[in-house]
């Protein structure tokens, strides 16, 4: 692939940044099972970065290499110029590295409102005790995230069910509170697996333009995970293939989407 | 009342915005939901940003007699925009927001805009999708900045950043400004709004101020509105009953105008602002209504048993006991009115003693004669002692009804505050009429036009009735013409239609008469006007019998399951009948009746679908068989539409009224089946989405035959 430098500009005229993250060598074993296999590729800073494959290429576990949940066999990942180790979750948090799930992982009982406010946990400075007794600190720094929940409430247009706990709330809508929660944490990575499986076209549409939006408003960089593939081919920037658990391709859609592998991963190939 | 004399002297909206500063500086003048929170600006802060939205706007070279294009949802910044427009002596023009980029640009061509105000992107991309096709468009301003970096900003800018311009340049334009507000007089031009166009392309109607103020005062004296009224901007702003109620009266009476945080939220933020004087169309009333019973059904047998109970009881009790009082305002309680107070309470207090008495009293004695289950037998009914005369009974009745069931109802639809409630622009249900006054709500009728500043009639507190639309406005006069056609003449009356002598001409005569368009009669004894229908569609039928379809319509569309009608039978020996059926009424009921359904198009045809949409058209045809002038009218087949009736299509107008020759046109096929005897017909139709795409359903529709009731009049001569 071409050297990109210090970024490079894309075709609607986006300024994408340096190397935010870059992944070395990444090989993940679980016992005798390869998911991973020597896989290196970067992010950079401001580009929406796309993960396809097919079922079990390894995609999310992947993902999860990304945010840390899974610590590499071998391989290093290195986040903004320094080597990252193992860490635990909260840590992840802080680093500025949010996601949303394959499946829901919203607390059901609570409000949209509540579920957002969630996001901004690792933000807040007042202690557990001052923030049980809603006193001093706690009150006015409330405040201040719930102004900072409101905006991305605005943003993703969800103004009228704030209220609404989200048990009752349609699929399509918990996708889209899932990314409120994840914006709410004000990520440097926003990392997204599967935003639009199971919705309609129109759903798709609506989250197709909110990523672009957080990209473009926030300046997000975002990582996804995608098999809808127009939708993969249409929103970011550079994509990489995988298929059992290998890298097969890397670069941007147009590339990718000629790269003879790719299309026999896609289509199949006859083994003669 | 020496405010509204005051108030007379101002002879344009910015000369009253002024004076409301002086009369109200400190009561809120806008409010808007955002962020979770309602913002509150005050006369005094209105003014700042409108006056400093006016020195941006003459920063950005608007002369005076330029059109300035406002396209958005109803937000305070809008409003201001077409203040501030005023100010600078150019005419406001907004649009609808929902139209598609084709027919913006008919309008944007034909006012000549040369400054767009724009809520959104989308409405952004909509101006710069026609831009090339209109030439005389220089600069466009948005007011929400979200999407809208990547735009090319040499000829557009944030609404913000002008009035940031507007205040920082103000030693500069503020004398400009002034000398500009100076010049306005009651016959400059308040603003110009387009009609949805029923038929052909829409016309630009020019009111003066003269035409808003004068109306707008002789309103809001007509229902004593005073500058602590609250509403609720949610009606298109291209609408003029919308620049009516939010800047005409809001100006004159000064009172807060609620924007809703989006109009996905209009429900939750009704209810939160519990405006007092409140507008919608039928349509509106009607969905609610549906909600509400929808929502009773699920609910448990107790709450049920009480909503019906009281529901019943106030459909003859409600006009006497459930009406607000007018706006009296009262000195200190004289001991005479402490003393009737206290009477009161004592009478409330025996007479839910005598009731608990009566039914103790009962339930012993159905538990003498059916000891085992007492509970089947007994019924709570009406107390038997009967110390109490029948009006102050109903009247402590009514009150009980008002705390169970009324006032949640009114709090959970957010009409608990309501003074004074309008309905317009389409006949309302008798029953859904019925419902909302008998709960207590001052629902009332008017009749009006873009042409007449809206009012022509309305329906004074006391005489309101379901099937009339009131009497004469102060100062409009009517006449019914000789064909049936309704005229008036008023104040209000509109200047001309803008860069239209001919359409001008055929509608106000030189003296100032205005065709409605509308065929209408006064009721002999009360005086009261009844529209019966578009006068153009009022017609004959083959054998000469009066045919008015909008009569049979209305009284279908009364019906929760049917959202729309189209009736056929100018010129032809019989009538038949297009059915919409509405998705949320007839979706509920046949989740209730186990039946399964995929898609709007299935359901719509489904049999059982049919057969209760043909028992709906007989009761209809029973009741219109009544009418000696119309009882030609009845429906003899019809049939449901696979799909709704839409604006997207050019079937329905902005303000959804159905496009009569369009649907005959488009549908051609299907009314020949209607009346060539066929039982079904396979048909092909073009559909549009929201964003202007293209698509076509296919669908195989049943006809069938209703029952035609025997015509009253023609039985009695039989009889005879």
């Amino acid at each position: 692939m071409k050297d990109m430098g210090e970024g490079y500009t894309t075709p609607d005229g986006r300024r994408i940044g340096p190397v935010l993250m870059e992944l070395r060598n990444i090989t993940l074993r679980f016992g005798g099972v390869v998911a991973i296999k020597d896989i290196s590729f970067d992010i950079r800073e401001g580009e929406i970065r796309a993960i396809i494959g097919p079922n079990g290429a390894g995609k999310s576990s992947m993902l999860n290499v990304i945010s840390g949940f899974y610590v590499p066999t071998e391989g290093e990942v290195w986040f903004r110029g320094e080597k990252r180790g193992p860490m635990r979750p909260y840590q992840v948090a802080r680093l500025g590295i949010a996601r949303t799930f394959q499946n829901i992982a919203l607390f059901d009982g609570m409000s949209v409102l509540d579920n957002i406010m969630t996001g901004r946990l690792t933000l807040m400075q007042s202690g557990l005790f001052s923030q049980a007794l809603w006193w001093g600190k706690a009150a006015a720094e409330e405040d201040e995230h719930r102004e900072k929940v409101e905006k991305i409430i605005d943003f993703l247009e969800i103004q009228n069910i704030r209220k609404t706990p989200v048990g009752r709330l349609p699929y399509g809508l918990k996708k889209r509170v899932e990314l409120a929660r994840a914006l709410a944490a004000e990520p440097k990575i926003l990392l997204l697996d599967e935003p639009m499986a199971g919705m309609n076209v129109e759903e798709k549409e609506d989250m197709c333009r909110f990523i672009l939006d957080v990209n473009d408003e926030f300046g997000t960089t975002t990582v996804l995970i995608e098999h809808d593939m127009g939708v993969v081919m249409d929103l970011s920037d550079r994509v990489v293939v995988m298929d059992y658990g290998r890298k097969i391709g890397d670069g941007p859609p147009e590339e990718v989407r000629n790269n003879q592998d790719v299309i026999d991963a896609y289509l199949g190939v006859a083994h003669a | 009342m020496a405010d509204q004399d005051q108030g007379a002297t101002a002879q344009s909206i910015p000369a009253l915005l002024a004076l409301n500063v002086e009369r109200y500086g400190s009561r809120p003048a806008y409010r808007e939901k955002e962020f979770g929170i309602w913002q509150v600006w005050t006369w005094a802060e209105a003014a700042v940003e409108i006056r400093a939205m006016a020195m941006g706007f003459l920063s950005l070279g608007v002369e005076r007699g330029d059109h300035v294009a406002i396209i958005g949802r109803n937000r305070p910044a809008h409003y201001w925009a077409m203040v501030a427009a005023q100010m600078v002596g150019a005419v406001p023009v907004p649009l609808y927001q929902d139209a598609v980029a084709e027919e913006m640009a008919y309008v944007l061509d034909h006012c000549g805009a040369r400054f767009v105000v724009c809520g959104d992107q989308e409405q952004v991309d909509k101006v710069v999708e026609v831009e090339d096709r209109i030439h005389h468009i220089q600069h466009v301003m948005y007011t929400d900045k979200r999407g809208m970096r990547k735009y090319d900003h040499s000829r557009m800018n944030h609404l913000a950043d002008i009035v940031a311009e507007g205040k920082a340049g103000h030693f500069r334009y503020e004398g400009e400004l002034e000398k500009r507000i100076a010049e306005l007089t009651a016959d400059s031009t308040c603003v110009m709004l387009y009609t949805s166009g029923t038929t052909g392309k829409p016309k630009g109607v020019v009111l003066s101020n003269r035409n808003i103020i004068e109306t707008a005062r002789a309103s809001v004296a007509f229902d004593h509105l005073g500058c602590d009224e609250d509403v609720l901007a949610y009606l298109p702003m291209a609408w003029v009953g919308d620049f009516i109620f939010s800047i005409g009266q809001a100006m004159v009476a000064g009172f807060c105008v609620n924007c809703p945080e989006s109009p996905a939220t209009m429900m939750t933020d009704l209810r939160e602002i519990g405006p007092t004087y409140f507008f919608a169309p039928p349509r509106i009333f009607e969905t609610m209504l549906t909600n509400v019973m929808i929502r009773m059904e699920d609910a448990g047998d107790l709450k049920h048993g009480l909503f019906k109970h009281f529901m019943d009881f106030a459909k003859t009790t409600g006009e006497t006991y459930g009406m607000p009082r007018y706006r009296v305002k009262r000195s200190k309680p004289t001991l005479r009115r402490r003393w009737r107070w206290a009477w009161r309470y004592a009478m409330g207090i025996g007479f839910s003693v005598e009731t608990m008495v009566e039914n103790a009293l009962r339930l012993a004695l159905v538990r003498l004669r059916h000891p085992l289950e007492h509970r089947k037998h007994f019924h709570a009914r009406g107390p038997l002692l009967n110390l109490y005369p029948q009006p102050l009974r109903d009247y402590f009745d009514y009150r009980t009804g008002e705390v169970t069931i009324f006032s949640p109802l009114k709090n959970t639809l957010g009409l608990s505050r309501i003074r004074v409630a309008y309905t317009a622009g389409e006949a309302i249900g008798p029953e859904i009429f019925e419902f909302y006054r008998s709960m207590g709500i001052n629902l009332k009728q008017l009749y009006g036009q873009t042409e007449a500043s809206v009012f022509i009639t309305q329906q004074p507190d006391g005489q309101v009735r379901a099937d009339t639309v009131g009497v004469p406005s102060p100062g409009v006069e009517v006449k019914i013409g000789e064909t049936g056609e309704v005229f008036y003449r008023s104040p209000g009356t509109f200047v001309e239609y803008f860069r239209n002598p001919e359409s001008t001409a055929s509608t106000k005569d030189a003296e100032g008469w205005v065709a409605t368009g509308d065929a209408g009669f006064f009721e002999p004894g009360t005086g009261h006007l009844r529209i019966i229908d578009r006068a153009k569609d009022v017609g004959k039928m083959a054998d000469g019998r009066l045919f008015a379809p909008k009569y049979v319509e209305n009284k279908l569309k009364f019906y929760p399951s049917i959202l729309e009608a189209v009736v056929f039978g100018k010129d032809r020996d019989r009538c038949t009948a297009f059915i919409n059926i509405d998705l949320n009424a007839v979706g509920n009921w046949a989740e209730r009746n186990n039946i399964a359904y995929a898609s709007y198009q299935e359901l719509a045809g489904h049999s059982q679908v049919y057969g209760m949409i043909r028992d709906h058209i007989d009761a209809v045809n029973r009741s219109v068989a009544q009418d000696p002038m119309l009882s030609g009218c009845q429906i003899h087949r019809f049939l449901i539409l696979h799909k709704e009736l839409d604006a997207d299509d050019g079937e329905m107008t902005r303000t959804r009224k159905v496009r009569r020759n369009v649907v005959a046109e488009k549908y051609a096929d299907l009314i020949a089946a209607l009346y060539d005897g066929r039982d079904r017909i396979t048909t092909e139709t073009e559909v549009t989405y929201e964003d202007g795409r293209k698509g076509a359903i296919r669908a195989t529709l049943r006809i069938e035959d209703a029952t035609v009731a025997p015509e009253a009049h023609l039985q009695k001569e039989a009889a005879e």
